[in-house]
């Protein structure tokens, strides 16, 4: 397990590494010049010229990629051309804001669709596999930003059981999360239908019957189990969708995550927190995947000794 | 499946002569008539600027046509490329792309698509560029895996045998036997490139409001969900509408090409 491990984390590496020469060339790959954007209109060429020098702008491609992992390893993501503070101070003010939305969708979308999917594989072929599939494709085809519209209409506006916008208590957290998870839930839920059924049809399924176990512990111990491998695979691609996801979801609850603060910088032309943004949701990505391969790992022991 | 391929036909439809079916020119302001509820003169009422919702939904089918098929067509293009060449030639051009798919996949999707947009600016062609291009690698992948276990099949050593060209190999003998499982994926594709454009544009990264894209013009109603709902419900229901029948068209799809499947 721990060569596994540490050779997954290697692995890691020139992924990482790829991700931030992406969005290093992400900026070089923005038209016009960010030093005469910097300087303002009324600039001369002279000190349009000395914001470039100081930039590094000047320097060769090369050089300018190394500097910019020299200043990544420093911690520094350069500054916030709106409101020149540290890139990185901006993000990890909002963050968290950012990973409690995720994570709690993740959470809650993994059991939402390990329940219904587990519950219509056992219905195979009678209504409560038919309704529950149902929900599962109208979940795959609403969008997201609908459901949560309409959310806001029925629970907020209407019943006003709960905040509109905003992370100021508990409750507004209730919302945003569930609506963000539905679309996950619904790709889990048909996921863990198929998978189970194909655990169903296996022997060591018929022997755990024969062998007399009760039928709760046959589910849940030796089907669920092993049904879990495919779809622990999907958790982890998932993970990254509903990061993605957050960035809508933040703008339609006014959540004070990455996800507003990158829109917002990309309609304000900011580009190192845009740079930042997608760098840090990158990172978190590849670190979710990381943690998904080593719980593979775990369930599956033909991986850990290959 | 009959029922997808009718959802996803009506669209096709409704693009196809929206001129004849919208009563209304879709960017036509008529500030008299703004925030008017549906009525028989405007089906799904009007917006903030008098504009008709409803010829602007019909408006809408086109370029949600557009934004699918685009996109589909521009990760197809790509992925077909990339995945035969990776493939077939395999050793260090195999390794090359397959680096840039994974360095692709290591982004979040819509994240991959929002950089594009920041670069280019927010418009249909660089939301068309932005998912494209992420959806090269999901295609790349597929390809390459299914040429590497056709290339040592027999009927490929066969047409190599009689001095057949590669690319003749790639497209002639392997792409056909790699085609089902690229059809299954473009349905899906298809119905996610407009849930992520249509979100995108929602929150002004997409589309520009004035165009009537779905997730455009629901963002003009974002201000009156309290008082005039049918801005966004009806394009909102459309969008889930032309959604769902791709879906179904892909899940039927995926039981008739891919018998495996089958539960």
């Amino acid at each position: 397990m721990g060569r596994y491990v540490l050779r997954r984390l290697l692995l890691a590496i020139p992924v990482l590494l790829g991700v931030s020469l992406a969005v290093f060339l992400m900026a070089a790959a923005v038209p016009g010049d960010p030093a005469t954007v910097l300087a303002g209109d009324t600039a001369s060429a002279a000190q349009v010229e000395r914001i470039r020098h100081d930039l590094g702008l000047d320097q060769p491609l090369p050089i300018q990629y190394l500097r910019f992992l020299e200043r990544l390893a420093h911690g520094s993501l350069g500054e916030s051309t709106r409101t020149h503070r540290e890139v990185l101070l901006e993000i990890a003010d909002r963050f968290p804001y950012t990973l409690a939305l995720t994570v709690g969708a993740v959470t809650l979308s993994t059991l939402l669709g390990l329940t219904l999917g587990t519950f219509a594989a056992l219905q195979r072929g009678r209504a409560g596999d038919y309704l529950t599939m149902g929900f599962a494709i109208a979940g795959l085809s609403i969008p997201t930003f609908l459901i949560a519209i309409v959310g806001i209409i029925v629970f907020s506006l209407q019943l006003r059981w709960l905040p509109v916008s905003g992370a100021f208590s508990p409750a507004s957290y209730i919302l945003p999360t569930v609506t963000l998870s539905l679309h996950s839930a619904a790709v889990k839920a048909r996921i863990t239908r198929s998978s189970m059924l194909e655990v169903f049809g296996q022997d060591y399924l018929r022997t755990a019957r024969a062998k007399g176990l009760r039928e709760r512990v046959v589910i849940v111990r030796h089907a669920l189990k092993n049904a879990l491998i495919p779809i622990s695979t999907i958790v982890g691609i998932q993970f990254g969708a509903l990061l993605g996801g957050a960035f809508i979801i933040e703008n339609i609850f006014g959540w004070p995550g990455i996800g507003r603060l990158a829109t917002q910088a990309i309609f304000n032309r900011d580009f190192p927190v845009v740079q930042g943004t997608v760098l840090v949701g990158a990172v978190t990505f590849a670190l979710a995947n990381l943690a998904v391969d080593l719980l593979y790992a775990w369930l599956d022991p033909r991986i850990r000794y290959s | 499946m009959v029922i997808g391929f009718a959802l996803f036909c009506g669209v096709l439809l409704m693009a196809a002569f929206a001129p004849l079916i919208a009563p209304y020119d879709p960017v036509a302001i008529n500030v008299r008539e703004r925030l008017a509820a549906p009525s028989l003169g405007h089906l799904f009422g009007t917006d903030d600027f008098g504009r008709d919702v409803f010829s602007r939904v019909v408006w809408g089918s086109q370029l949600a046509v557009r934004l699918g098929t685009l996109s589909v067509v521009v990760a197809l293009a790509g992925g077909i490329v990339l995945g035969l060449v990776a493939g077939y030639y395999g050793g260090w051009v195999d390794q090359l792309v397959s680096r840039l798919f994974d360095l692709i996949f290591a982004f979040p999707s819509l994240l991959f698509a929002i950089a594009i947009v920041a670069i280019l600016g927010p418009s249909l062609d660089n939301l068309v560029v932005g998912l494209g291009l992420f959806g090269c690698a999901g295609y790349g992948r597929l390809i390459r895996g299914s040429v590497l276990s056709a290339r040592q099949r027999e009927y490929v050593e066969a047409a190599r045998a009689i001095g057949a060209r590669a690319s003749r190999i790639m497209l002639r003998h392997i792409l056909p036997n790699v085609i089902a499982p690229v059809i299954i994926l473009s349905a899906t594709r298809f119905g996610g490139a407009l849930l992520a454009g249509s979100g995108l544009s929602f929150v002004g990264l997409g589309v520009p409001i004035p165009q009537p894209e779905w997730g455009a013009i629901m963002a003009t109603g974002r201000e009156y969900l309290a008082t005039a709902w049918w801005i966004t419900l009806f394009p909102g229901a459309l969008i889930a509408v032309a959604v769902l029948g791709v879906n179904l068209l892909g899940d039927g799809l995926r039981d008739v090409l891919d018998p495996r499947l089958r539960d």
